[in-house]
């Protein structure tokens, strides 16, 4: 705060680095759509046919899942029975199973030869599936699966929150429990709910590991993104990520202005609403039972995934349940070297675009709230970018950025090079290390340095034995959800990989492709515990900082 | 006192973007005594002790202590010491961390030393403690360690007490005199709390935009002002129409509700009747209306008057004269009990 001019040549700096990574791209994917035969594109009712599918699969799966998560939240929040604290926590677990993951499971659980299929053909005695797990149904049933945690927790958040004196004030005011609910709840609830929505839409829009294993003849714009650049239409690849950018950056716009009217100050602090204990024994009996079945839906996935990993390859054909189970597709994961590799490939890139993105992020969120530079929103919105853009987007812009050289452009030929797949994975984390830590610099009191700084400490000093520390959850928080991001991102790998950098969502693929399917779900169930191993240890580290800071 | 001064202040000046916080503050303090800054908020009292600790760079003006200039070094280079007013105290480590973080070296000698300052505030034996688990009090007195362990030239405190609850605050102002005394350090605390400056301070310098009204002891202020404001800020006064207290006209008498009695006859100048008496212990304030707006305090004996009763008033000495126009501005409303 002291010397303002200094930091702004560093955070000039800054935002060019930011700007080249993050909108210098989309930039160029512009330039080339204007290649394209816009008015073919235009024409063709398959573009058309894409980005309404692209639409309304997103409002869709914001609609179903909120119609699961809202009632969950409520239930869970408002209610005490039996078993509710081991629930609560299990609900969140479809976030510890990366996209691609959660898809092949569905495949193992409800596809043509999955558990849930072939239990029912057999209990039927029907000659074939009963089912085909394909087109849009099956990807809004992936969706609402995955997505409804947002509603979930954003809802479960916004509730806690609620003055259980507001309650009160509206019941001693003659209003009966429905409508204090639909007065004061559900108003209150509305930004919880809108940036629950946010989220859904756009993680729906953006989604590709669903509508590419699942869509069949059902193309969206993503899919559709992909399949014109493998057929070697590039120009046209660049039309269609730019609308797919274009739809993904209104949609933004659009619930983010509504939200900003919404936005429903909370006056005072009170003590949440007390859950309330069901008293009736049978309506105890029926919530835990319920709770239970649902947990077990919810966690089926994972146990398919586990129970698929253990079935030596070859050995289950017809039967309903797999005849033999063993370790070996984990020793030959483990044992053969080729096997092992697309796991060490995608540790080290997930690391290093970590390291990298909370790098930015950490400089970036020192130069906008403690120095207060003259470019701080410029930095922050484009901290919070790609979080915007759906991640084919961000590949396409760096596939066509960097496979010139031409360094007075900026533009290296990284393309095809080990570099390119951790700065894809690194843009794609800057909006989650971005957020966490701007959020930890603005809950950090300034004095605190300053209180080092008088005491005689210097810039090294105070960054290490006070600033770092108290930053802690927020480096914890930021960093492994850009680990565990990285690590199982499939939409960006699966256009910039190379086979000597292929990560484990490309192998899962190919595996799948060969049906070697034992192993790619031990690659799954692989990428599962890493990434509920780092969200765990992000989380205790955040917790173990946190307790005594203002 | 321009030559023996310890810490001098010369012509400090600080704008920023555009609005003027300290406008050529000057001021010395000796070695050893205890300054207060006292002033309402946006006085400039809180930057001008920033940029004593350097956390702030003035626009003009220089800070000299023992004859350095020290208007260009960084805090850390400054050896001041500073207790900020929420303490600031590292979350992350405990109380025996937080005392020698600004020790150099580490081993028995910095050991000792944190012991040493924690005694003289009182908290032997809470070395291992957290500091999210100490009490206000406990952690005013940590922060007040851990600013004294490097034995700083300077030692700053922005508004040390504001921070405590009223029971707690005068015990912990007794408390932080006995231990500033006891290491006979030059001290300059910011307050906005008259009680606080006069009690804590040997000198009290008034602020008021930025610039300084007037700097003395406690008593020099109260029956010396030497502008309206001053007059006005410390202590309570009421403001007369200067005529009637035989003035000329368009001016404007400041005076005390202790200069004021009320009298039987003759050598009244005002007369008005009693709307109110508020109780302040052994005497009361008798509010006296006296017609054209004109409302003022009397400090009279508890039954001197009844409420409702008409009244003559004499007064005995006006403490400032004023232009009409130009009416004192008052900062924040005076404290409950003028210091007598």
């Amino acid at each position: 705060m002291r010397a303002p001019r200094r930091g702004n040549v560093t955070a000039l700096l800054l935002a060019l680095a930011l700007f080249w990574l993050v909108a210098y791209p989309l930039v160029f994917i512009g330039a080339e759509a204007t290649h394209a035969d816009v008015g073919g594109f235009v024409a063709s009712s398959s573009e058309w046919a894409a980005l309404w599918a692209s639409l309304w699969i997103s409002v869709a799966s914001v609609g179903l899942a909120a119609a699961i998560g809202v009632p969950l939240a409520l239930l869970f929040e408002g209610f005490d029975f039996p078993g509710r604290r081991v629930l609560g926590a299990l609900i969140a677990l479809p976030a510890v199973l990366p996209p691609l993951v959660g898809v092949i499971a569905f495949l193992f659980l409800y596809g043509e030869s999955g558990f849930v299929s072939r239990g029912v053909q057999a209990l039927l005695g029907l000659d074939h599936a009963p089912w085909r797990l394909q087109g849009a149904g099956a990807i809004l049933l992936v969706h609402a699966y995955s997505m409804y945690v947002y509603f979930y927790l954003f809802a479960r958040a916004g509730l806690a929150r609620i003055d259980a004196s507001m309650l009160e004030a509206a019941a001693s005011l003659g209003a009966r429990p429905w409508r204090a609910f639909r007065k004061v709840t559900l108003p209150l609830l509305a930004p919880s709910l809108w940036g629950a929505a946010l989220l859904t839409f756009m993680t729906a829009l953006a989604s590709f590991s669903a509508p590419y294993i699942f869509g069949g003849g059902f193309r969206v714009m993503t899919t559709q993104i992909v399949a014109t650049k493998l057929n070697g239409d590039l120009p046209t690849a660049m039309l269609e990520t730019v609308a797919l950018a274009v739809l993904a950056i209104a949609g933004f716009a659009i619930v983010q202005k509504s939200e900003g009217n919404r936005l429903v100050v909370s006056v005072g602090k009170g003590t949440a609403p007390q859950a309330r204990q069901i008293r009736n024994p049978v309506a105890r009996r029926a919530a835990a039972l319920l709770g239970w079945l649902f947990g077990l839906v919810l966690l089926l996935p994972h146990l398919t995934l586990i129970l698929v990993s253990l079935v030596p390859p070859g050995t289950w054909t017809t039967e309903a349940v797999p005849p033999v189970l063993g370790l070996t597709n984990y020793t030959t994961l483990f044992s053969e070297p080729e096997r092992l590799r697309p796991l060490i490939n995608s540790l080290w890139m997930a690391a290093a675009a970590t390291l990298g993105a909370v790098a930015l992020a950490a400089l970036a969120a020192h130069l906008a709230i403690r120095r207060r530079v003259v470019l701080r929103r410029a930095i922050e919105t484009l901290l919070a970018l790609p979080w915007a853009v759906p991640g084919t987007v961000v590949a396409i812009g760096l596939a066509t950025v960097f496979s010139v050289r031409s360094p007075l452009a900026g533009r290296w030929v990284l393309v095809g090079t080990a570099a390119i797949l951790p700065l894809a994975y690194l843009v794609r984390s800057l909006p989650l290390t971005g957020r966490a830590l701007l959020a930890g610099y603005r809950q950090l009191d300034p004095a605190l340095e300053e209180a080092a700084e008088s005491l005689g400490a210097g810039r090294w000093r105070r960054l290490w034995r006070v600033t770092l520390p108290l930053l802690r959850p927020a480096l914890a928080a930021g960093a492994s959800l850009a680990f565990v991001t990285a690590l199982g991102d499939f939409v960006t790998s699966i256009l910039l990989y190379t086979y000597d950098t292929r990560p484990i969502s490309i192998e899962i693929l190919s595996s799948l492709r060969l049906s070697d399917v034992g192993v790619a779900a031990a690659f799954g169930v692989v990428l599962m515990v890493v990434s509920a191993v780092a969200l765990g240890a992000g989380a205790r580290a955040g917790a173990g900082g946190a307790g005594a800071s203002r | 006192m321009a030559e023996g001064a310890y810490l001098s202040i010369r012509g400090l000046s600080k704008a920023f973007e555009g609005t003027v916080a300290v406008a050529g503050l000057t001021l010395d303090v000796e070695r050893g005594e205890i300054l207060a800054l006292l002033g309402p908020s946006g006085s400039g009292k809180t930057t001008t002790l920033r940029l004593l600790a350097g956390f702030e760079t003035p626009d003009a003006g220089a800070i000299v202590v023992d004859g350095e200039d020290v208007t260009r070094q960084s805090p850390a280079a400054r050896r001041f010491g500073m207790v900020f007013q929420h303490y600031a105290l590292f979350p992350h480590l405990d109380v025996a961390a937080n005392v020698a973080f600004g020790l150099r070296g580490k081993g028995e000698d910095a050991a000792r030393r944190v012991r040493e300052v924690l005694e003289m505030v009182d908290l032997a034996g809470y070395e291992k403690r957290s500091v999210a688990a100490l009490s206000g009090g406990q952690q005013q007195r940590v922060a007040l360690a851990r600013s004294l362990a490097p034995a700083p030239r300077v030692l700053l405190l922005d508004e040390p007490l504001s921070n405590l609850d009223p029971a707690l605050r005068e015990r912990t102002r007794r408390e932080l005199r006995r231990a500033i005394r006891h290491v006979a350090i030059t001290t300059v605390f910011v307050t906005h709390e008259q009680e606080e400056a006069f009690d804590l301070g040997d000198r009290v310098a008034v602020l008021s935009g930025g610039r300084l009204e007037q700097v003395g002891t406690a008593d020099e202020l109260y029956d010396e002002p030497a502008s309206s404001f001053v007059a006005s800020f410390v202590g309570r006064t009421a403001e007369l129409p200067g005529e009637r207290v035989g003035g000329r006209a368009g001016t404007l008498a400041l005076v005390r509700p202790e200069a004021m009695r009320f009298v039987a006859n003759g050598d009244a100048q005002l007369e008005g009747v009693v709307t109110e008496r508020r109780f302040v212990g052994a005497q009361a304030y008798f509010t006296v209306d006296a017609g054209d707006g004109m409302v003022f305090e009397v400090q009279a004996p508890l039954k001197a008057v009844q409420v409702g009763q008409r009244v003559r008033v004499a007064v005995d000495r006006v403490l400032f004269w004023t232009h009409a126009e130009a009416r004192p501005q008052r900062g924040v409303p005076p404290g409950p009990g003028a210091p007598a």
